[in-house]
């Protein structure tokens, strides 16, 4: 045994080298291609954007360096305030998306003939295309043939045209956005209550909860997981609102139904001359608003990384 | 099991259940049926207001028919199988590298790289919008297949990786560790150890890829122009303004422009799910 070792050890040593070496650049053999496309479309766009944003450019002639002028512009302009409280209000509203999915996921939560078809129905929403989804609702606002009309004749009432009008249109959008989003969350739900412990159920039971009793102290805690990601995705969904709003308003009327998405979209596209140096600043701040997310996100990735998960 | 098993229920509140299912889910997709008793309504109807009612005439093929004939949503639907298709292909193979790196491999930048792929997949797309269309520009890949195909890839990269690597992360790590000490190479240990068995999680990553990128709008928008690249979702847009009040038409390509993820869904609808929930629940 000794001597096996003391003659082979030379060999073993070159070879644990090599291994080790292996084992140092393997990794970034298997990274190389991904990173690459992922830096070049991805994680450089972000630094040449927040770069763009201090200059004027139409995209055709020369950069124009203009320090901080565009965000100077950003906080005398009020079409983008208006886009910045038309966020605000799909962030608090889109969460209804959470409790509405929860509530549905507890409906179906059931085990009777058909049910599997059922929760597939219901999830039906969420695959269909937004600007499909768009284009069904702004048919069902319509106060001459939609829904709507239908709806508010029967009661004797002039119809609203919910698309038309400053006031009610953000909510018209944000109504039709929900219709999807309960259904993910529908689905997240139902996934966390299938693995919900049958013994702390049963344990509740015993100990006399029920109703809300039991689903705010034994059931809820145990869907912390889904909770989480139903609330990530829903943030995410709000503050990327955009093809809804593309294909129901564009914004109108009078920038009444903008959020920042679609109006950096229309300031850098525009039809009277792109400008990409305010079109960039804007999406800079959506993109601030967007990293205090990103970043709760992973300190709590970090944090079930370190525990060991 | 919560809520409790209705079958424990007395029996009225067992009848109403019973009641309550489908008219729940009647009233959930009421959208989607009124679009669909649209899309195959005779013009006629809708201009004399007869837009919720039974339709007057069944034209379902007539419609259908109308939408190709009278508009390119063959081509649209082409173009979006030419999109989704090949992004799906190379943005799984290649989390399913990077996935492996990450997960398999203890060096010191596999969590912040890990981080910045997660990070970088839910950064608003206009933050990305004016350099990914310049680099497009400049490179002569504006208002191809190809760069839509391209950024695509690079974008969906962060989340697939997310998944991938999750997933390989659960394997058993023996299982790797014993093919190294018996000398097995390291690209064969992924190709003939691991690739077998994240199966599931290539196909549950295929559906929600090709779902996301079919009903993608926004990128469809900003780096194509012309009909020839255009895919169905930008294509039912311009539809919508060409079909004005024609809506048994608009519908009709709706439906169209939806069918496939639907499909999608109904064939693999497990690994759909198990894709939606991020893998943090193994469901």
């Amino acid at each position: 045994m000794a001597l096996a070792s003391s003659g082979g050890s030379a060999a073993a040593t070159q070879r644990s080298w090599f291994r080790k070496n292996r084992l140092a650049i393997a990794p970034w053999l298997f990274l190389a291609p991904g990173l690459i496309m992922f830096f070049i479309y991805v994680i450089a766009p972000i630094f040449q954007s927040l770069w763009i944003s201090f200059y004027a450019w139409d995209g055709l002639n020369e950069k124009v360096w203009v320090g901080m002028q565009n965000y100077q512009e950003l906080i005398d302009d009020d079409r983008f305030y208006t886009s910045l409280k038309n966020n605000v209000i799909w962030l608090v509203l889109y969460m209804l998306a959470v409790p509405l999915g929860l509530a549905i996921a507890l409906f179906l939560n059931q085990t009777v003939t058909g049910i599997r078809l059922y929760k597939s129905l219901f999830f039906f929403p969420f695959v269909i295309s937004q600007i499909v989804v768009g284009l069904i609702f702004t048919w069902f606002y319509n106060p001459d043939f939609g829904i709507v009309g239908v709806v508010w004749e029967f009661f004797g009432a002039e119809p609203p045209a919910i698309l038309a009008d400053e006031r009610y249109v953000t909510y018209g959008i944000i109504f039709a956005g929900l219709w999807p989003q309960v259904a993910y969350c529908m689905i997240l739900y139902l996934t966390g209550l299938n693995n919900v412990s049958p013994d702390q159920v049963e344990a509740g039971r015993l100990d006399g909860a029920k109703g809300w009793t039991m689903l705010r102290h034994v059931i809820l805690p145990q869907l912390k997981p889904a909770t989480f990601i139903a609330v990530v995705v829903t943030v995410i969904g709000a503050l990327r609102s955009f093809d809804l709003i593309a294909i129901m308003t564009q914004g109108g009327p009078y920038g009444s139904s903008n959020v920042l998405a679609y109006y950096m979209f229309e300031t850098a596209l525009s039809e009277y001359g792109f400008r990409y140096g305010y079109g960039s600043a804007i999406a800079a701040v959506l993109f601030f608003i967007m990293l205090i997310y990103i970043s709760y996100f992973l300190v709590r990735m970090y944090r079930d990384e370190k525990g060991g998960l | 099991m919560f809520p409790t098993p209705i079958q424990k229920a007395p029996v009225l509140t067992r009848r109403a259940y019973t009641i309550a299912l489908p008219i729940a889910l009647f009233v959930w997709l009421l959208p989607l049926i009124a679009i669909f008793l649209t899309s195959i309504r005779p013009a006629m109807d809708i201009n004399s207001g007869n837009v919720f009612g039974w339709p007057s005439d069944f034209l379902l093929i007539q419609n259908y028919t109308a939408v190709f004939e009278q508009s390119p949503a063959g081509k649209y639907i082409l173009n979006s199988l030419k999109i989704t298709i090949p992004t799906v292909i190379l943005a799984v193979g290649l989390s399913c590298l990077t996935g492996y790196a990450l997960a398999v491999y203890r060096f010191r930048w596999a969590l912040p790289l890990f981080f910045v792929f997660v990070a970088g997949n839910f950064v608003p797309f206009q933050i990305l919008m004016v350099p990914v269309r310049d680099l497009s520009v400049q490179t002569g890949l504006y208002d191809t297949v190809t760069g839509l195909v391209l950024f695509h890839t690079a974008f969906q990269t962060g989340f697939c990786t997310l998944f991938m690597r999750n997933f390989i992360r659960a394997l058993p790590h023996e299982l790797i560790e014993a093919a190294r000490i018996e000398g097995v190479g390291e690209f064969k240990i992924f190709w003939h150890l691991v690739m077998p068995l994240v199966r599931p999680a290539i196909a549950a990553l295929s559906v929600l890829i090709f779902t996301f990128i079919w009903n993608d709008f926004f990128w469809a928008t900003v780096l194509l122009q012309g009909d020839h690249a255009l895919p169905i979702t930008a294509g039912v847009r311009a539809l919508n303004g060409q079909f004005v009040s024609q809506w048994q038409l608009v519908s009709a390509a709706s439906l169209l422009a939806a069918l496939p993820p639907v499909a999608m869904f109904f064939l693999m609808q497990k690994h759909f799910i198990a894709g939606l929930t991020l893998g943090a629940t193994k469901g």
